[in-house]
């Protein structure tokens, strides 16, 4: 059931991205910020933990889920510090994605070349 | 006076295209012309240490080429017009340097060809030289990089966008009597129509093309029925159709001897949506194509339409629209 | 943004009946098919790291740097481009499109050099997603912060 979950939830969010880029003139840069921003004020508003129960992955590994990960972060470390949770939380809990997306980046670079087209 | 009406020029001393080179990419090579090509790569890369310097690489061969196709001494060639799209068009002057030939670099985006030759043939006309090279390059990778994306980004290309062509082309331009010949030549005006999408360029260009079109046959007083071949550069499928009926509009109907180069270069089949694009696209098709079908006397008369979008990276991000240029050159039999 | 003249607009909707409309509906089948199976793909490792003994939310952090290598390796080696082509956004918005992002630049200008090349050009589209997503993250937190003060 989870992955009949997480393939419409995770479909959908993707469905909503292409929508988007085919009837404005949006590059996928944006969708990326738009949907990042988005993904962290549903969770602000307390909406996105419920996609998230109900699509697990499907909610979790678009980038909307990255915004959410960001702020439930800075929420935890807020309950938990204060006033320091709200700039330390968000790097905090999407220090594993970040750093992994650097380190592998950087190390492709290194391996591969663009093919030619 | 040399000079008809408010932009034409009309050659005295017709200078005459005596030889021409064209290489291209394996893209281009698969495409509809691939037989009137001189060199297809194997790999747009060319053994090279970037997509800059094979870029480069592509227009000096091709200039060499050409200047050998046509039979003058290097010591010979006054002139070495050349550009390209590239950031201070890095490819025309590197070419230059290893070439050793007196320089103009230019700039008029994918119209450049026609641009090179129509100050060639000034040049020669108003005997400041005898033999001038006309050249231009473009490339699928440094396009894509400097105006576009990375090639790996997972990006889906527009309905409207373009195809770079990665190739050069160069042609010399000499005082002999020859065939084909140039003999008329308009310059354009830029024309903007508040079109703002850089991937929509045909849609952008296509007025600036009908306005050259327009003026050459109002400054000449000729019709559509003074030439065999109208070609415009590279306007793809959806500018095409727009300058058609854009010179319906205005009472030209050359709908049965008008074509476009970037319609042409790729056979709809290679995925390339709207056509192709790029100073080679215009370049490719009239030193090979149709230099070659007018030696043989398939045409007798064309009229190339070189169009050109005159924007950067830097205009399309701060909004601005996106201002147009179309050249004409008559090459005719005589 | 520039003002049109009168002659520019008309130009404007005279081009828009022109243009060709991108096919949508194969689009968004598309989109919505590959970015389902790469989040049900995202979901074996999920449930794999739950079963091992994590937390949903402990699960999720492993999960997404193991997505982030599949988008970063499949970018290196040419397939991710050629997905991208048919999948649109639904190889854009997963973090596999993410982790993409930031491997082709950073190969792309490889011959501007490891500093001005790769690395800085590794967050064209890396950097605005951080900006925003952290910006947005801690006003909210900002927010929340203050919420909880009164």
């Amino acid at each position: 059931m989870d992955f009949v979950m997480a393939f419409i939830v995770g479909g959908f969010i993707c469905l909503i991205g292409q929508i988007l880029m085919d009837t404005t003139k949006l590059f996928p840069a944006h969708i990326l910020v738009i949907f990042v921003t988005l993904g962290a004020i549903l969770s602000g508003l307390g909406l996105y933990q419920h996609l998230v129960d109900v699509g697990k992955a499907g909610a979790t590994i678009p980038i909307t889920g990255f915004g959410h990960n960001l702020v439930t972060g800075v929420i935890q470390e807020v309950d938990q510090y204060g006033l320091l949770g709200v700039f330390t939380g968000a790097l905090k809990s999407a220090a594993g994605g970040i750093t992994a997306a650097i380190v592998f980046g950087f190390l492709m670079a290194l391996l591969f070349n663009p093919k030619s087209k | 006076m040399k000079k008809l009406g408010r932009q034409t020029v009309q050659f005295e001393k017709a200078p005459s295209i005596i030889g021409t080179a064209t290489i291209v990419g394996p893209k281009e090579g698969q495409g509809r012309f691939k037989d009137y090509y001189d060199l297809i790569l194997k790999d747009s890369i060319y053994q090279e240490r970037s997509w800059e310097k094979a870029e480069t690489k592509i227009l000096k061969e091709s200039v060499e080429m050409a200047i050998k196709n046509s039979k003058v001494p290097t010591a010979k060639i006054d002139y070495f017009i050349a550009g390209d799209l590239l950031n201070q068009i890095i490819s025309a002057g590197f070419a230059a340097r290893e070439l050793g030939l007196p320089f103009l670099g230019i700039y008029g985006a994918c119209s450049t060809i026609a641009q090179g030759a129509i100050i060639g043939a000034m040049i020669i006309d108003g005997d400041f030289g005898e033999n001038v090279v006309a050249a231009v390059s473009s490339h699928f990778c440094t396009a894509e990089r400097q105006f576009r994306f990375p090639l790996e980004l997972g990006n889906q290309r527009k309905p409207t966008s373009q195809w770079t062509v990665t190739g050069a082309g160069a042609m010399v331009l000499s005082a002999k009597a020859h065939n084909p010949r140039i003999t008329r030549a308009t310059v354009g005006k830029v024309i903007d129509m508040g079109e703002a999408d850089p991937n929509d360029m045909g849609t952008a260009m296509a007025p600036a093309a009908v306005d050259t079109i327009v003026r050459h046959f109002e400054d000449t007083g000729k019709t559509p029925d003074d030439y065999d071949l109208i070609l415009t550069g590279d306007l793809g499928s959806i500018g095409k159709d727009i300058a058609e009926e854009l010179l319906r509009q205005k009472g030209y109907d050359i709908s049965n001897k008008y074509t476009d180069c970037g319609v042409l270069i790729f056979y709809p089949e290679q995925d390339v949506h709207a056509g192709a694009s790029g100073c080679a696209c215009a370049a490719v098709v009239t030193c090979g194509y149709v230099y070659k079908e007018m030696i043989r006397g398939k045409y007798n008369r064309v009229l190339l339409v070189a169009t050109g979008a005159l924007l950067s990276t830097t205009s399309s991000q701060q909004g601005e629209t996106i201002p147009c240029i179309a050249h004409a050159i008559a090459l005719e039999n005589l | 943004m520039p003002v049109l003249t009168k002659e520019q607009q008309d130009y404007k909707k005279f081009s828009k009946s022109k243009r060709p409309k991108p096919p949508l509906l194969k689009n968004m089948t598309m989109a919505f098919v590959v970015g389902g199976t790469i989040c049900v793909i995202g979901q074996v490792f999920l449930s794999f790291f739950i079963a091992k003994g994590l937390t949903p939310s402990q699960a999720a952090g492993p999960t997404s740097i193991i997505m982030i290598f599949f988008g970063a390796f499949l970018t290196g080696t040419g397939v991710y481009d050629k997905l991208g082509k048919y999948a649109g956004a639904g190889s854009i918005v997963p973090i596999t499109g993410f982790a993409n992002s930031i491997v082709s630049p950073a190969m792309e200008f490889k011959r501007e050099g490891y500093v001005f090349g790769v690395a800085a050009k590794m967050f064209v589209v890396a950097g605005p997603v951080l900006v925003y997503g952290i910006t947005s993250a801690t006003i909210i937190g900002l927010i929340y912060y203050l919420l909880h003060m009164l």
